[in-house]
């Protein structure tokens, strides 16, 4: 029984420890909490089961010896190993707690033993001390049941099994030593293995300080070392160059300083001061004047002044270069925009019906007022048929106004058909017209000049009289029926032309002719004397004033009084011409070849007044007031009596234009024939054949004197005056008919041509030559009259009239209108260049004469020469055989040279 | 005399010349070839003109001095030629 002291102490050990703990567990549960303490040996018991471990059922008891005897289950003699266990009695286990109370063994699991429910209560032997002591309890019937019985239960139904089974016998797997063939190694090696020990940190903080506020606070950065780092400065040994050399610049300013003082200005004050020059007297200015030192003064500085005097005629000083220079390129950069813009039509319905305007003109002084004739549109056997309808529509002159496009202004009743009329360049109220039967008519329109000159405020005034009054009666109140002017003479038809007045010129004022065609001074200072020309082959000379021979006969003067009685709206001006005006010179033109004359349609004189521009009525009016106020042309009875100055430098040359298409160059100066001592023209100087129809236009260029456009047929010619051998220019054919031209009256170069179907052609020379620079149609019918005007430095017109009586006023665009600076001399330069060629030309046609006989010379002489050396038929021949052996001996010597022939010939 | 007024003729013949006028060294007029008011409004203005010409070129160059004055305007122009200074003795022409 070793064990049993063994098991003893360590029972006892055990078993101090158990009261160790089970004091340990009762002061500690008694401390926490004070309700168990009554319940506290009932724990007690209730710890002492093994349930730590799992088995809640047995209560590791200690067994002494005495209490072994008592329960007869004293080791190896009771309880042996075959039978650890034994069955105790429950009355027995009470009595022994009874009787020995506290000392049993069984104390601490008395309450057990008293709550037991069966009677029997199992005792195990515990050998291993499994459970801690030596004996144990087991707890629960249940237990106690499966300790019993199970294993006896097993064993019979392991018994039971085996015999049922045909002799397999289960082996469990028996245990075997392990033993090691070296994987171990392997899988050492193989494994993962730490090893170093993992450090284990862990850190705790107050949970309340989780998510508080920070608070930050100041440190000083040198209160702790490497609180921060520091780059220090240092001198940098690149930047340590001395500048030995330095550039420096200066300059010298004057000192200005700026000083202001403010005055005090107390209150205005009025001051004069009168002073006078400084002047010598007579008596000094003398004693200066003939003084040696001034004579001396002056001849030494003279030459200065003549030196810079004649620089300043050199060269002109007041050149502006800069705008010079912006005009020649603004004339060439436009050049597309040359056109013609319409500004205004005019057309009557009621007048200019079926009819053609014939002759257009500008009035010379009111902006915007146009004079139109117009004239039936018939053939000459229409109209002789038509005749005597035609007496009683008369085709007035009409003036038309920019103001009012509808209603003409003012009419001028016609005797006849007016074919061409002009304005007086001196007074434009006087108004000569051409007719239809060969008659001058002169119009006054002196009191409507206020009217004409008001027609701009004067249109549309009267719009609002009365609505009820009848028609007729309003038409003449509301004065926009134009007023009715009557002629103030007409010439006698006897001594007139014999046909239709074509073209109708004043000459100038400063000139006038006497009958044999000499010009004299004209003292008038008006235009007294005009020039009219006709198809029947005369041009004549008309007068303003009364031929002298009337006035001698008194007796035909009273005639005339009573004869004709002036109706009462007629001014009175030309009462003394009124049909009974004769022309003053008549000249022929007669044609030098063969018998017969010419029939001028159109004529140019060389001292003409070329009305282009308005002009300030103030020029008109510088002149009459040498006769005081009244109208010089009322005034204009008589020739004046006093002699003439005969003016030398007036050239009585002029061109004409005939239905032929002719060109001629004449001078109306009248010679006196010697036999019978009558005044005859003299004969054309010149003619020229240019035109396939009737020459409608001859025209001075308003640029130079000498240069005349005629235009006729299908094509146009530009002549000098002067050159004699032909047009300077003459263009091609056109396809449609040239009806009428124009120069314009701004380009030296420029010039307009109408067409018979509406078109206008714009000619500019320095451009083109060969075609027009450019063609706007104006109207579906044919151009009549082509009249350019200037009324401004920005607007240039052109009123165009065409077959169906309405007249167009078109815009004439910048381009066209302005010239480049140096265009007229250009212009020049080019008609001089013309003149040249046609010299030259002519030159060449000499000069291709003159080859042209040389060549004719020469091929004779050659005929001649060959005629002589023929050779004869022997001779050839002998010269051919010669050539044909020369011809064998080369042949043979080029093949022996090729080695294709043997040179049989050497050897042989 | 006659040799003065036949240069002066000779001058007022040339072209485009408008007047002359002849100015003591003291600015009054001594001769004229326009009328009385032009010749001392024109006397006056340029006297104090040729001075301040003439001190111009003499600050410059002491050596040196003006001899001709030409004001061009847009219209015309105004030629003046200077006598001699009251302290020099001759006067250069220069060609």
């Amino acid at each position: 029984m070793l064990e049993s002291p063994k098991s003893s102490k360590t029972s006892a050990l055990s078993a101090k420890g158990s009261v160790k703990k089970l004091k340990g567990e009762t002061k500690a549960k008694g401390s926490a909490k004070g309700k168990r303490k009554q319940l506290g040996k009932k724990d007690e018991e209730e710890d002492v089961s093994m349930a730590s471990i799992g088995h809640p059922e047995i209560f590791p008891l200690v067994f002494t010896e005495k209490t072994q005897e008592i329960l007869n289950c004293r080791i190896n003699e009771d309880i042996t190993e075959e039978k650890p266990y034994k069955l105790l009695k429950k009355e027995d286990i009470i009595q022994d707690m009874k009787t020995r109370a506290a000392v049993s063994d069984f104390h601490p699991v008395k309450k057990i033993v008293l709550e037991y429910p069966g009677e029997e209560l199992l005792i195990v032997l515990d050998r291993e001390f499994k459970y801690g002591q030596n004996f144990y309890l087991v707890a629960t019937e249940e237990a106690k049941e499966s300790f019993l019985n199970p294993p006896e239960a097993v064993e019979e139904e392991g018994e039971t099994k085996e015999g049922t089974t045909e002799e397999y016998v289960y082996k469990p797997p028996v245990r075997k030593p392990w033993v090691s063939l070296g994987s171990e190694k392997e899988i050492e090696e193989e494994s993962v293995n730490e090893s170093v020990r993992k450090i284990k940190y862990m850190i705790s903080r107050v949970r309340r300080e989780f998510g508080s506020k920070v608070k930050f606070t100041d440190r000083n950065a040198s209160s702790v070392k490497d609180g921060y780092i520091e780059c220090t400065s240092y001198q940098d040994k690149n930047f340590s160059i001395m500048k030995l050399e330095k550039d420096v610049g200066a300059q010298v300013v004057p000192k200005v300083r700026e000083m202001s003082t403010q005055t005090k200005w107390t209150y205005p004050r009025n001051a004069t001061t009168q002073y006078f020059p400084r002047e010598f007297s007579d008596e000094e200015k003398e004693l200066c004047l003939s003084s040696e030192d001034l004579k001396e003064f002056i001849i030494s500085v003279f030459l200065r002044v003549e030196i810079a005097l004649q620089q300043n005629e050199i060269m002109n000083a007041f050149f502006d270069d800069w705008k010079a220079l912006a005009e020649d390129e603004s004339a060439f950069g436009g050049k597309s925009d040359a056109y013609l813009k319409e500004y205004q039509s005019f057309t009557d319905l009621h007048y200019l019906k079926h009819r053609r305007v014939s002759c257009v003109c500008w009035h010379p002084t009111i902006y915007g007022i146009i004079a139109v004739s117009v004239t039936e549109r018939l053939s000459y056997e229409e109209r002789i048929t038509q005749s005597g309808k035609l007496l009683l529509q008369k085709s007035p002159i009409l003036f038309w106004s920019f103001s009012d496009p509808i209603h003409p202004q003012l009419m001028l009743e016609c005797p006849e058909e007016v074919y061409c009329f002009e304005f007086c360049p001196s007074d434009p109220n006087i108004i000569a017209g051409g007719c239809r039967n060969g008659q001058v008519v002169l119009w006054d329109i002196s009191e409507y000049e206020e009217k004409l000159q008001n027609a701009k405020t004067g249109a549309g005034g009267s719009k609002n009289t009365a609505v009820n009054m009848p028609t007729f009666i309003q038409a003449q109140q509301s004065g926009k029926e134009p007023h009715f002017v009557r002629y103030c003479a007409v010439s006698s038809i006897e001594y007139g032309h014999k046909t239709v007045i074509t073209d109708i010129h004043w000459l100038p004022d400063y000139f006038e002719v006497n009958r044999m065609g000499i010009a004299f001074e004209n003292r008038t200072g008006v235009c007294v004397q005009l020039v009219t020309c006709s198809p029947d082959c005369s041009i004549l000379f008309w007068d303003l004033r009364a031929p002298k021979t009337t006035i001698q006969n008194s007796t035909e003067k009273a005639k005339d009084e009573k004869a004709i009685e002036a109706p009462p709206d007629v001014p009175t001006t030309f009462k003394h011409l009124d049909l009974s005006w004769r022309p003053l010179i008549k000249a022929n033109l007669s044609k030098s070849d063969t018998s017969g004359d010419y029939s001028p349609t159109k004529i140019s004189l060389v001292e003409e007044h070329f009305h282009y521009k308005m002009q300030d009525k103030m020029q008109y009016q510088i002149k009459p007031e040498m006769f005081g106020d009244e109208n010089p042309y009322k005034q204009l009875r008589v020739p004046s009596a006093k002699p003439l100055k005969i003016l030398e430098n007036i050239a009585t040359n002029f061109f004409v234009g005939t239905e032929d298409g002719e060109v001629i160059y004449s001078d109306w100066k009248m010679e006196r024939e010697s036999d019978s001592g009558r005044l005859i023209s003299q004969k054309p100087a010149n003619k020229y054949t240019i035109h396939d129809g009737i020459v409608h236009t001859i025209q001075r260029s308003p640029f130079f004197k000498d240069i005349i456009l005629s235009v006729g047929g299908w094509n146009f010619a530009i002549w000098k005056e002067g050159v004699t051998s032909g047009p300077i220019l003459q263009s091609c054919c056109s396809s449609k008919r040239y009806t009428v031209g124009h120069w314009s009256l701004s380009r030296a170069g420029v010039f307009f041509i109408g067409r018979e179907d509406g078109n206008i052609d714009i000619w500019d020379l320095l451009e083109k030559t060969h075609e027009p620079s450019q063609t706007q149609n104006i109207s579906i019918s044919m151009i009549t009259c082509i009249k350019p005007w200037i009324v401004s430095s920005k607007q240039h017109f052109l009123a165009i009239s065409d077959d169906f009586g309405t007249l167009h006023i078109l815009e004439i665009s910048w381009t066209l209108s302005h010239p480049s600076s140096n265009e007229r001399a250009s212009v020049l330069h080019y008609f001089e260049r013309e003149v040249k060629h046609l010299d030259y030309f002519e030159q060449r046609q000499e000069f291709r004469a003159k080859e042209r006989e040389e060549l004719e010379l020469e091929k004779q002489r050659k005929k001649i020469k060959v005629a002589g050396g023929q050779k004869s038929r022997e001779q050839m021949e002998e010269q051919m055989n010669i050539n044909y052996v020369d011809f064998l001996d080369e042949e043979k010597k080029i093949l022996t040279g090729l080695g294709l022939l043997k040179a049989t010939d050497r050897f042989a | 005399m006659a040799e003065v007024e036949e240069t002066l003729k000779r001058i007022q013949s040339q072209k485009g010349v408008q007047g002359i006028i002849v100015v003591n060294s003291e600015g009054i007029p001594i001769k004229s070839t326009v009328d009385n008011s032009t010749t001392v409004q024109y006397a006056g203005l340029m006297h104090s003109f040729i001075m301040k010409a003439r001190s111009t070129v003499r600050d410059i160059d002491p050596q040196n001095d003006l001899t001709f004055l030409r004001i061009r305007s847009k219209k015309n122009e105004i030629m003046i030629a200077p006598g001699k200074s009251p302290s020099a003795s001759g006067f250069q022409a220069s060609c």
